[in-house]
């Protein structure tokens, strides 16, 4: 029957249409929905962001005002005056255009913005005559306002929410702004508040016309609230003067509470720089800094062998296992041999005891400690398995759980570890010697290091180190006051202490002492290659210190870690010293040190690694630093050609003082 | 002769569901364009009264000039799509236009009818049998030469439209099996875009094995069986790496909507959405004439033309939106029973050939609207806005009308 099929066909099509329109229009009622996200509009009434402030109760960063201004294209009058609007926002004609070509494309009926950012300043001529301008309103936000120039990492900086995080939290809409990085991510929900929202219907001229429901469903904004962090600001800022010139970490704890009291990282940037019209200009230039990395927080992030300040561990395990005692002697010919003719170097020599041991820093006498432990049981896996449970103990090897976005585990060697290395067996104490002295396959990070200080200074326990003091109305996480207590039993302590204590009297870090102040130390270098044009090179060992004091009743433990600095004592060091002076007396005596160090550059030395990129050029120079006169401009090789921007840096530093 | 009179003759049926649907389509143009500052609704009613006299004329030629010019009219029509390639205009990428001032034209809109004229006209030779392959090629030409001038402009909407052709072949004795290959080759092709090709391959594998077993013994042919699995597989096989290597981004995403895989709403996903959001939110009986919210806040592109269902959907309801296809389902019903009582095989090739046309326009158009076939810029006839579409349908429809009209003279 050929007559019947397109009749048929056009009859099933039709029902079929039907079907289709009847499912859309009657049965899925989400499409009503989504047409009164379009035919109502939302306004959002955002709250002030919460203030910060140090463990003083320090103003550190508050909000400034700032506009928008925004444009519906299609609603701009023909005869507007280009040349004088476009005087009044200091922006070219083509600049004009181009703005206006691209909101047109984003849509001609819908606002976008034009120019972001404005200060009060640069809106107050324009706010005058904005009237006359139809097309154009602004909006006004709320920015921060940094009143210090330093504690960039710390403090992190607010950004507009990307696309993949508005399609995950339904919070933000496009062109919100969130917290990224430091405290304005991980204290994001309690800073900003709540915002408001106000649902206002439109009419088919889309012509608001009233509040949508009277109001029903219209919320109040909730204001952010203000937390203090514990942050002592003069440490931090003193830190950060101390590595000017220098790359590396420093970071501060109170060993009573696990209080962060300073987290350097260095180069680091000044936070007023991402505020306003020039900052993604200027977030460009410090992102894509992949040599100096001023976004990178080296006092978290950075991952090394801690080397000698790791033997305090080795010690204090070995007297715990009772494979030693404090009398145990250990006989150093500048080194020891250990299993098949291998030879471990030391600098000292003859007898060591723990005491001597720690403040003269001896391989040996780890090496032999070490060995003893492992050797202690019979199968060296489960050895390693005690004596990693030991050191993880002071909450190494693991993320260590503090209120900053981002972070290392480091690495504590298992037997899992070595079964991976030696598939075959066959391994044993002598292989894995290197561990004792904080090398082989030990790695830590710079807040590990000041969190292991806190915890001997402590005696066998601490607080997960934590940056946030008090928050408005709320309690800080309880985590934060649980105590850690390690399988170190409290009485081997002691007699580590004393020996580091000695480091400051007698041993590595004599000339370093601080008179009046007790202060307990250890030195230690990390080696550390690069790889430049092709080759692998064995670069300037990264100077590491760590340290606690006073020595009766701690109040500060700090680890201080400088890449390419050199022997532990050279740059690391002095800088441990005089933040432990500056934090207890809040002025110095040892100004020959701080001479010293606030001079020291590694310029030359990062020069090797190859050009300092575009970052540096933004002038991130401390404004009110009273130390700037004693800066004196370093001698550059000449081969360090490379390094112009960070000399270029160094002599802004001097200009200043004139 | 008082029959004579075309008054009295024309089916009047048709004439008004044709005029209920001029007019629903420009209350729906003038809804969705009342904010616009362009002047398209007050353009489409100029259009509209412009085919009062068009009407007129093509009423008034007499009945056997159609038949007898059928083949100059086509020839001109071919010579008017090659001339684009020479005087067109292009607008929007595609060269389709001829501009005369301001105004443009659109001759592939007029080349339907001349087409249909044509296939008429050759069909009607009593000595044409479609058994034969001759025969059949040379059908298949008439109808496929306007496709080689239209799909290089690009316009592979108003192509596609070619298609409807075959469902008239097969109405005047096409062999049922090119029918069934056209439709078997659709099912597979959207079926190898959904599921993966192997997948599709096993299920014509089961669904050959069960024909096979459970036909009649003596039809049971192992070897066109398994000529015909090889031959699905290779075109399965080869749909899919068409898709994926030969397509460009935007066709795939066309489908891609279509499959509901996942597509930036923001971006090639956006008039779909933005449609179907539109219709969706209608609900029974719509938000009511000038009320449409999405039509207001100029949310669908293309709203006017190709996406003129949308207000129907958003203002009418659903009870507008049946109501329309009432109306296009009754008129395209009358042409088929129109034609089926011609006289003449011409006028009847000719009437299927116009109730295949506006089917195929009528329901792609629709079907794009409501999310159920891939954007394809086909317009809804007598409803969206345009100048040459209006015309070239109103001329179509009309034509058949006078020659229905004029049958009481053909003894």
């Amino acid at each position: 029957m050929r007559k019947v099929l397109l009749p048929t066909i056009i009859i099933i099509a039709a029902s079929l249409l039907v079907i289709r329109i009847f499912y859309l229009q009657i049965i899925d009622d989400s499409f009503k929905l989504k047409s009164e996200n379009n035919a109502i509009k939302k306004v959002y009434d955002y709250p002030e962001r919460g203030y910060i402030y140090d463990r003083y109760g320090k103003l550190l960063v508050a909000n400034q005002a700032s506009y928008d201004i925004m444009v519906i294209p299609r609603e701009i009058k023909k005869d507007l005056n280009v040349g004088e609007f476009c005087a009044l926002l200091n922006i070219t004609v083509e600049d004009y255009n181009k703005r206006i070509a691209k909101a047109t494309v984003y849509s001609p009926r819908l606002p976008s913005v034009f120019l972001s950012q404005l200060n009060k300043n640069e809106f107050a001529a324009f706010q005058e005559k904005i009237r006359k301008y139809e097309g154009f309103y602004f909006q006004k936000r709320s920015l921060r306002d940094y009143e210090v120039d330093y504690g960039a990492n710390i403090f992190g900086f607010i950004t507009q929410v990307n696309e993949k995080l508005i399609a995950k939290n339904p919070y933000y809409n496009s062109g919100d702004l969130i917290g990224k990085q430091g405290v304005e991510e991980s204290y994001e929900e309690i800073l900003r508040g709540i915002k408001g929202v106000k649902y206002i219907q439109k009419d088919k001229y889309n012509r608001e016309i009233g509040a949508y429901k009277e109001g029903k469903y219209d919320t109040i904004a909730v204001a952010g609230e203000d937390i203090n962090l514990t942050i002592d600001s003069e440490l931090q800022k003193y830190g950060e003067e101390l590595m000017i010139n220098k790359r590396g970490g420093i970071v501060a704890i109170e060993p009573k509470s696990g209080e962060i009291l300073a987290l350097v990282t260095a180069p680091s940037y000044d936070p007023g720089i991402l505020v306003g019209r020039q900052r993604s200009k200027n977030y460009t230039l410090l992102y894509h800094d992949s040599i100096a990395k001023p976004l990178y927080d080296r006092g978290l992030l950075a991952e090394y062998p801690p080397g000698s300040p790791f033997k305090i561990l080795t010690g204090l395990i070995a007297l715990q296992e009772g494979v030693i005692n404090e009398q145990t002697t250990f006989m150093c010919y500048h080194g020891f041999s250990y299993g098949g003719g291998r030879f471990m170097k030391c600098h000292g020599f003859g007898p060591h005891q723990l005491h001597n041991g720690i403040y003269n820093s001896c391989n040996t006498y780890f090496g032999q400690a070490y060995m003893l432990t492992i050797n202690k049981y019979n199968n060296p896996g489960k050895a390693v398995d005690v004596w990693s449970d030991h050191v993880k103990s002071f909450g190494l090897g693991q993320f260590m759980g503090y209120d900053l976005p981002t972070g290392k585990r480091g690495n504590i060697p298992t037997s899992k570890t070595y079964k991976r290395i030696y598939p075959n067996g066959g391994w044993r104490s002598s292989t894995i010697v290197s561990n004792a002295i904080g090398q082989g396959e030990v790695l830590m990070t710079p807040i590990q290091l000041a969190n292991m200080m806190a915890t001997v200074a402590n005696q066998g326990y601490y607080y997960t180190p934590h940056i946030i003091k008090k928050i408005e109305s709320e309690k800080i996480d309880p985590k934060f006051t649980t105590k850690h207590v390690t399988t170190i039993d409290q009485k081997y302590f002691p007699p580590v202490i004393s020996g580091l204590f000695d480091v400051y009297n007698k041993g590595t870090a004599y000339a370093l002492r601080v008179e009046g102040i007790d202060i307990c130390g250890k030195t230690g270098t990390a080696e550390n290659y690069a790889k430049i044009n092709g080759k692998r090179e064995k670069l300037k060992d990264h100077s590491i210190f760590v340290a606690f004091a006073p020595k009766d009743n701690p109040k500060i433990a700090i680890a201080v870690m400088i890449e390419n600095g050199g022997f532990g004592a050279t740059v690391a060091g002095p800088i441990a010293s005089l933040m432990i002076e500056k934090y207890l007396r809040k002025k110095i005596t040892r100004t020959d040190l701080e001479v010293r160090v606030l001079n020291k550059s590694l310029a030359a030395e990062y020069a090797k690694l190859g050009g300092m990129t575009d970052a540096l050029k933004i002038e991130s120079v401390p404004k009110d630093s009273v130390l700037q006169a004693k800066i004196v401009k370093p001698k550059v090789p000449a081969a360090a050609a490379a390094a112009k921007t960070e000399v270029k840096k160094t002599a802004v530093d001097t200009t200043k003082k004139n | 002769m008082r029959n004579q009179s075309v008054k009295n003759n024309i089916d009047w049926i048709s004439v008004f569901i044709y005029i209920a649907l001029v007019t629903l389509g420009w209350l729906n143009i003038y809804s969705s364009s009342l904010l616009s500052t362009d002047g398209t609704y007050q353009k489409q009613l100029i259009f509209i009264c412009c085919t009062i006299p068009l009407i007129f004329v093509v009423l008034f030629v007499d009945g056997k000039f159609y038949e007898k010019y059928a083949s100059i009219i086509f020839g001109v029509s071919l010579l008017s799509l090659a001339g684009l390639f020479l005087f067109g205009k292009t607008i929007a990428g595609q060269r389709c236009w001829y501009a005369i001032g301001s105004f443009t034209l659109q001759p592939s809109e007029f080349a339907k009818a001349a087409t249909s004229l044509a296939l008429a006209k050759y069909l009607s030779d009593t000595q044409i049998n479609l058994k034969e392959t001759n025969r059949q090629i040379q059908a298949l030409a008439i109808m496929l030469l306007p496709v080689m001038l239209i799909l290089p402009q690009p316009d592979p909407g108003s192509a596609l439209i070619y298609s409807a052709f075959i469902l008239v072949l097969y109405r005047e004795g096409l062999p049922s099996w090119y029918v069934w290959t056209a439709f078997i080759t659709i099912v597979l092709f959207m079926l190898t875009l959904i599921l993966e090709p192997y997948v599709v391959i096993i299920i014509a594998f089961v669904v050959l094995a069960i024909i096979h077993f459970k036909g009649r013994a003596v039809d049971r042919n192992i070897i066109l069986s398994a000529i015909l699995l090889v031959l699905i597989s290779g075109f399965v096989l080869s749909v899919d790496y068409v898709f994926d290597n030969v397509f460009k981004q935007h066709h795939r995403d066309r489908f891609n909507i279509l499959l509901g895989k996942s597509v930036d709403m923001k971006g090639i996903g956006y008039n779909t959405n933005q449609s179907e959001i539109a219709i969706g939110s209608g609900g029974w009986i719509g938000k009511g004439f000038l009320e449409g919210t999405q039509t207001k806040g100029g949310f669908v592109p293309e709203q006017h033309t190709d996406y003129i269902f949308t207000t129907v959907g958003e203002e009418w309801g659903f009870a507008g939106s049946f109501v329309v296809i009432l109306l296009f389902t009754g008129l395209l019903l009358r042409v088929i029973y129109l034609a089926e009582r011609q006289k003449t095989k011409f006028s009847r090739v000719y009437g299927y050939c116009v109730a295949g046309i506006l089917f195929i326009h009528f329901f792609v158009n629709i079907a794009m609207v409501i999310g159920i076939f891939p954007t394809i810029g086909v317009p809804l006839p007598f409803f969206s806005y345009g100048g040459s579409g209006l015309w070239g349908f109103t001329i179509l429809l009309f034509i058949f009308l006078k020659m229905d009209a004029n049958k009481v003279n053909e003894w």
